[in-house]
């Protein structure tokens, strides 16, 4: 799928992997997610969420590593209201308030879609990858999302198809063509035009 | 594209499947020829006339406190599958490793009265022995089907997890509630084949319902034999009315208090069977570094192989073969009872009726009835393997067929079951065939214990002359023979790639 590539991303980046939809953005994300061994939070296209349990027991998830096994059960049966307070804000900000104790395979798509983004910024890190993120999401909400991922994380590599938002978000442009790298540019100064290309044959 | 066809006129292939069920029906045929298969009793009809009348005159009020033997059997089930559950869940996570699946293979190979007649002999007519027959091979049947149903999960929330997220916070949140669904109707399954488990335990001597129908049964009272089978299938019908997920947890916290007395258990004893009994005769009575003992040993295997283990083995084989194509037939013939495609309500309902009471009665009761009637052969032995049997897999490919769609202007009756029905159904039907091979045979083996000379017959002989040393060695031959069939059904549903989502049962 991929060739040749060689990537170098810098602690602060905001990467945007933009191109064609089997050009090989999720493969590169993949490869990424293995390589790096710091402290990342993940954004995989399917949600990842566990359907039987609830929005809240899926976003404390994030926060498995944080805590003894014990107190992860006594959450998974009884959820603490510090717990619950510590994610009500998140949901808040993401417009998932009110679906806190709902089964997460109740859900619509984009809500499901909010809940894993919502799981990565509990889960915080130097890091966050992220498979269309905001693919399921009007504008507005996908500003709150990028704005949110921005702030809470000092790296962030997001596979994107809104070419404007992905400009607009993002210091670093990279063009993925028929599985390798066809540009790699800085934000700045780069405009809509110059990506075209990249989804032509 | 360039398709070639072979043009030349050729017989009609017959496909894999049909040749090895060909195969099968041959094998059976030969068996039947070496089978013991006769009417050994006087007078077989009047007896059964009195069965009969029985059956129509149940008697509730013979056992005094029927009340605690029903309550009694329960806990026994109850405990069992409690600690067989929990014990297979925790085996399940570490399974991946070739030596707890060998050791979960060779429990499960073992059938619950042998390891009840084990825990006989080390604690005697204790209640600890009737919770640890049912636990034992429960939780090795537990332990794989558990790790196959968490291995097939999909589980995409694994993948997210943040680094050093604990394994059993992984296993609780991402991995179980995915499966939890799928482990609660197992469990519950194992639960109804726990109450049939510790019923039929009765019949070695535990105070459960089984022990009542065994004496009633001896006694020729055919009436109380009647209603405590009713009350049995009362109970198994019943069951997902007073089962109720948010009553289990009490229930079992009651259940060790409801077990009854028995003998205490005596220490010494359990150290006596480990270290004495269990040991080959040989080994006890001479020294380790005398080339006698060693010499000794060698005849000891070699006479106990040639006199017992081996004809048993026979015995075994010829009585599961025949049983396993039986029960295909049987199969066969009673699924179309509870098809849509065949009957309607009225007729199903009575359908429904006999397989669940043909299912629900464990094996070894309806053998235990035709022996009454017939005498000691291998008949009264094939009649109750293929009826039970015949009915859980006739139920299971009734509902297939349900499934089946057919076109509008699709044949009747005999047509419809030989050319639309039977050919689509019958990979699945052999699938749960093949699944129940294993099964069988654990039950051919344990029938021995009624007087047919399966391997069953020779451990329950050495038990009863309190040689341990050869029971032990028996039974462990049972259960390597169990596993060998359980290789071969695997390679062929393999081969033919048989496939099917309910087989478990």
């Amino acid at each position: 799928m991929l060739r040749g590539i060689s990537l170098t991303v810098s602690a602060g980046e905001r990467v945007a992997l933009v191109g064609e939809s089997g050009a090989g953005k999720s493969t590169l994300l993949s490869v990424l997610q293995n390589r790096y061994d710091g402290n990342t939070a993940l954004i995989p296209q399917d949600p990842g969420l566990v359907r039987n349990l609830s929005v809240f027991h899926n976003v404390y998830m994030g926060s498995l590593h944080r805590h003894s096994a014990a107190y992860n059960l006594l959450n998974l049966v009884w959820p603490r209201p510090a717990e619950v307070e510590r994610i009500r804000p998140i949901l808040e900000r993401l417009g998932l308030a009110d679906k806190l104790f709902e089964r997460a395979g109740q859900l619509s798509g984009g809500q499901q879609q909010r809940t894993a983004i919502c799981r990565a910024l509990l889960q915080g890190g130097d890091a966050v990858l992220g498979d269309e993120p905001v693919s399921a999401t009007d504008n507005h909400q996908s500003r709150i999302i990028l704005d949110a991922l921005t702030e809470t994380f000092e790296t962030v590599i997001l596979a994107m198809h809104d070419v404007d938002l992905a400009l607009e978000y993002s210091t670093r442009i990279i063009g993925i063509k028929d599985g390798g790298i066809a540009l790699d540019a800085a934000a700045g100064g780069l405009k809509r035009a110059d990506l075209d290309f990249l989804y032509r044959d | 594209m360039v398709v070639s066809t072979n043009s030349a006129p050729s017989a009609p292939r017959t496909s894999p499947v049909v040749k090895v069920s060909m195969g099968f029906v041959a094998v059976a045929m030969v068996c039947l020829v070496f089978a013991d298969i006769s009417i050994t009793t006087l007078d077989p009809w009047s007896e059964m006339k009195r069965m009969a009348w029985g059956a129509v005159t149940p008697d509730f009020s013979v056992v005094a406190g029927i009340g605690m033997v029903i309550v009694r059997t329960i806990a026994f089930a109850l405990l069992g599958v409690a600690l067989g559950a929990l014990g297979g869940f925790m085996l399940s996570q570490v399974f991946h490793l070739g030596p707890v699946r060998w050791a979960c293979a060779s429990v499960r190979a073992i059938h619950e009265l042998f390891w009840a007649l084990i825990f006989l002999q080390m604690l005697g007519l204790s209640p600890l022995t009737g919770v640890l027959a049912i636990a034992i091979p429960y939780a090795g049947i537990c332990a794989k089907v558990y790790a196959e149903l968490l291995e097939e999960a999909d589980l995409p929330a694994l993948r997210i997890l943040p680094r050093g997220t604990g394994m059993v916070s992984a296993l609780f949140f991402a991995r179980l509630p995915e499966v939890w669904v799928h482990l609660k109707t197992y469990t519950s399954y194992r639960f109804e084949c726990g109450l049939r488990s510790a019923t039929v335990l009765g019949f070695v001597g535990l105070p459960t319902l089984g022990f009542h129908l065994e004496t009633a049964f001896a006694e020729g009272n055919y009436s109380a034999a009647a209603g405590l089978l009713i009350i049995f299938y009362v109970l198994i019908a019943t069951l997902r009315f007073w089962m109720r997920p948010k009553l289990v947890g009490f229930y079992v916290l009651a259940a060790p208090f409801l077990l009854g007395g028995g003998a205490a258990i005596d220490m010494g004893n359990i150290v006596r069977f480990l270290t004495v009994d269990i040991v080959p005769a040989p080994l006890r009575r001479g020294s380790f570094l005398d080339g006698q003992t060693w010499s000794d040993l060698g005849d000891w295997t070699w006479t106990l192989l040639m006199d017992q283990a081996l004809p048993g083995m026979v015995t075994t084989l010829l009585l599961t073969q025949i049983a396993l194509v039986a029960t295909g037939i049987g199969a066969l013939f009673l699924f179309p009872l509870i098809s849509k495609k065949f009957f309607g309500p009225v007729a199903r309902s009575v359908g429904h009726v006999f397989l669940v009471v043909m299912r629900s009665t464990p094996e070894f009761i309806l053998a235990y009835i035709f022996l009454q009637l017939w005498g000691p052969s291998m008949l009264p032995a094939i009649v109750a393997l293929s009826l039970h049997n015949g009915a859980i897999i006739g139920h299971l490919v009734g509902r297939f067929s349900d499934e089946v769609r057919l076109r509008p202007d699709s044949p009747r009756g005999l047509n419809l079951y030989g050319f639309e029905i039977v050919p689509r159904v019958y990979g699945q039907f052999l699938a749960f065939l093949f699944y129940r091979w294993e099964v069988i045979m654990r039950e051919t083996a344990i029938l021995g214990i009624l007087g047919i000379a399966t391997l069953g017959f020779f451990i329950d002989s050495a038990l009863a002359d309190i040689r341990l040393d050869r029971a032990m060695f028996l039974i462990a031959v049972t259960a390597a023979f169990n596993m060998g069939i359980d290789i071969l059904s695997r390679r062929i549903r393999r081969r033919l790639r048989l496939r099917s989502q309910a087989g478990r049962a």
